[in-house]
């Protein structure tokens, strides 16, 4: 394991700010590995978020950060990206962030094609808030407006990102560390909008809520109810199972990014003749 | 010798914001601002500058906040149902201090209201519109070739004081051709933010030093309450910022106060007035000079901050202030408040869909003294 995620960490803005056992810091590690293997230079990366326990990320990373609106992420990561286009950008968002407030965004994001890496914090409830019900809680499960189980059918955010158009599509775990960094390093290096919807696991609401209040038991939780995508029934025209959630990459295939075709816009532009 | 061309508002503001600089714009489209952003989306291209439309104005404000830490400097425009979404945003330009330019081309609201009739309904919206106190800037413009000064100034205070603002225009403006003198690179000054000296001990919140992100210092911007650094703070530091910032404009009032004078050094009696209402509003100072009542006129480009001091020169000397809007009475409170009782202040208010004629503003200007004994202004006779 390597041990250079470290120089990336803003050391004056810790301790973080997350509950014991929470799943977000495990997600964070494995994004600055990923970073420190593929060798990124650290003044060209911005991290954008949200707001949630997510959104309080890149207050503890050394680089470019923002620390947005709830929802937003994604149209100030736009804004950054296409501004300058050497940045690297993230957008960091929890589940109700990236698919309730901000489904519109996420949505347009996954279908324009910038190159920009969303990371989607997936713990199935809203964490800051205090344990509201999340459009990802599965059914059945109890959130602090769902006491009683919730009725509501859950976003697969891999489909809706699919269905979006976006081109790299991933599930993992924020457990299975291996495949998680991996993952984040194919998401990066792949040239367009790249998502990884990440499980993870908010002991403190989502556990206790739902009789699984021991981090360790949360882990098994998630274990539980993920499967890689080769052994999971859930097949593509099905509704996905709440129960089991497949994981693995859905979708790795490169098509022109907004940027190129924004380009070849202003080449194509150049030689017309200006209106004033 | 300058060019004349005939244009419209919109048109003289899309060009005013190239002219400016602008090398972004995000948007979405709305009546009656869409020309902006249709102008933009073909010229930004042939300059290599970037223009985009986005999924809602929520988005296109968060696109322009974004891209100005990205380095840009940025342009959104819009109207009434879109400038509504856009108050989270400018509450977060606000408190990070971010330069942008957000146009909102005024129509007859609330809600769809009538998309294709002018207002001047949205000026404590733009003022007040999003939550808690924070620092803006708030101008209009009157005539076409305001439209472009005032869009090139809009910018230069962004980049100056770091805030958002807000440049009021409405339907009838956006729409109106005029033959104006087109500016020349030069003509009207254009100004960037300050870049720091040192940027490796930069701290974004220490001042009005501007460093997009990317250029060798990293740091981190939040909407959270923060010091100088970026981090969050709370009780005092919090307060001590929030004073800073709304400072940054308040304290700069008599720098930012942009306004026109009509006749008023003798005046007895002075319209105050702002946006598209400052032109009857001239012509009604003429009817009253006619009738040989001595009236004048001080046209508001500037509306936020509120510039006290010239309300001040006016309430000393005349008796009466008429102040003429497209609602049904807004910037008149201010304007009121500032008089503090040395002038009778009266509104006029048309919330029709039309335009206020001169002859109405100069017959609202004599109708309290038409019975009053004592007063001699008399009544104007309208041929
Ligand atoms: C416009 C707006 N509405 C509501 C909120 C309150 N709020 C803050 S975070 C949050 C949801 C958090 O859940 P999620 O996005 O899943 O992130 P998590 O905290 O679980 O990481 C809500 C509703 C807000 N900050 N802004
Ligand atoms: S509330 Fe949940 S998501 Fe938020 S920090 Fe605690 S465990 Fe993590």
């Amino acid at each position: 394991m390597s041990d250079n995620y470290r120089k990336f960490l803003r050391t004056s803005q810790l301790p973080h700010v997350w509950c014991p056992g929470c799943g977000d810091g495990m997600i964070v590690k494995a994004l600055l590995e990923a970073i420190g293997e593929l060798n990124l230079d650290q003044n060209k990366i911005a991290v954008v978020s949200g707001i949630g326990c997510s959104g309080r990320t890149p207050f503890i990373l050394d680089f470019n950060t923002m620390h947005t609106t709830h929802g937003r992420a994604l149209a100030f990561a736009t804004g950054i990206k296409l501004a300058n286009p050497e940045l690297r950008v993230f957008a960091i968002m929890g589940d109700g962030d990236a698919s309730a407030i901000g489904g519109n965004h996420f949505i347009h994001a996954c279908r324009r094609n910038l190159d920009i890496t969303a990371l989607v914090f997936n713990n199935g409830i809203y964490g800051l808030t205090g344990g509201q019900l999340a459009p990802t809680t599965p059914v059945g499960k109890r959130s602090t407006t769902s006491t009683m189980g919730s009725i509501e059918q859950p976003f697969d955010l891999v489909r809706l990102a699919l269905g979006a158009g976006a081109g790299f599509v991933a599930r993992t775990t924020s457990f299975d560390h291996k495949q998680l960094t991996s993952y984040i390093k194919r998401a990066i290096l792949h040239k367009g909008f790249s998502f990884v919807d990440i499980l993870t696991s908010c002991p403190t609401y989502f556990g206790r809520m739902n009789d699984v209040a021991e981090p360790y038991d949360m882990v098994h939780y998630l274990r539980d109810t993920s499967s890689p995508l080769h052994d999971c029934t859930c097949g593509e025209s099905e509704q996905p199972k709440a129960e089991v959630m497949p994981t693995g990459i859905f979708r790795e295939e490169e098509r022109a990014d907004y940027e190129a075709l924004y380009k070849q816009k202003i080449a194509s532009a150049s030689g017309k003749r200006s209106a004033s | 010798m300058s060019k004349k061309r005939l244009i419209q508002g919109n048109e003289a503001c899309a060009h005013a914001a190239l002219y400016a600089g602008c090398n972004f714009y995000a948007g979405y489209p709305i009546t009656p601002s869409s020309e902006v952003m249709e102008i933009l989306s073909y010229e930004m291209p042939k300059l290599g500058r970037t223009f985009i439309q986005m999924e809602d104005e929520i988005a296109s404000i968060s696109a322009i906040i974004g891209a100005a830490w990205g380095g840009a400097k940025t342009l959104t425009a819009t109207s009434g149902p879109g400038f509504s979404l856009m108050q989270e945003g400018i509450g977060y330009a606000s408190i990070t201090e971010t330069p942008c330019v957000i146009v909102n081309c005024q129509r007859w609201g609330p809600s769809t209201g009538q998309p294709t009739k002018g207002a001047q309904g949205d000026v404590m919206q733009s003022i007040w519109g999003t939550h808690g106190d924070h620092a803006i800037i708030v101008v209009t413009a009157s005539t076409v070739r305001d439209a472009f000064d005032m869009t090139v100034k809009s910018f230069n205070f962004a980049q100056q004081y770091r805030v958002p603002i807000v440049l009021l225009m409405d339907e009838v403006l956006a729409h109106m051709r005029e033959n104006i003198d087109w500016p020349e690179p030069g003509d009207i000054e254009v100004i960037d933010a300050k870049r720091p000296a040192d940027v490796k001990t930069y701290k974004p919140f220490a001042n009005d030093e501007f460093l997009p992100f990317g250029q060798g210092a990293r740091y981190h911007i939040t909407g959270l309450a923060h010091g100088a650094e970026g981090f969050a703070v709370s009780d005092e530091a919090a307060a001590r910022e929030l004073k800073r910032m709304v400072g940054k404009v308040q304290d700069h009032v008599r720098d930012l106060a942009l306004h026109d004078r009509y006749m008023l050094d003798d005046a007895e009696l002075a319209i105050i007035s702002y946006g598209i209402t400052s032109r009857p509003a001239q012509s009604a100072v003429d009817l009253l000079r006619a009738q040989g009542i001595r009236a004048g006129l001080l046209s508001l480009k500037t509306l936020w901050p509120f510039p006290d001091f010239l309300i001040d020169e006016v309430a000393e000397r005349v008796d009466t202030i008429v102040v003429p809007e497209l609602n049904m009475g807004q910037l008149v409170r201010e304007i009121g408040r500032a008089a503090n009782g040395r002038s009778q202040v009266i509104p006029v208010s048309r919330i029709d869909g039309h335009l206020l004629t001169p002859a109405q503003i100069a017959d609202a200007a004599v109708a309290p003294f038409a019975t009053s004994a004592g007063k001699t202004l008399g009544k104007v006779v309208r041929s």
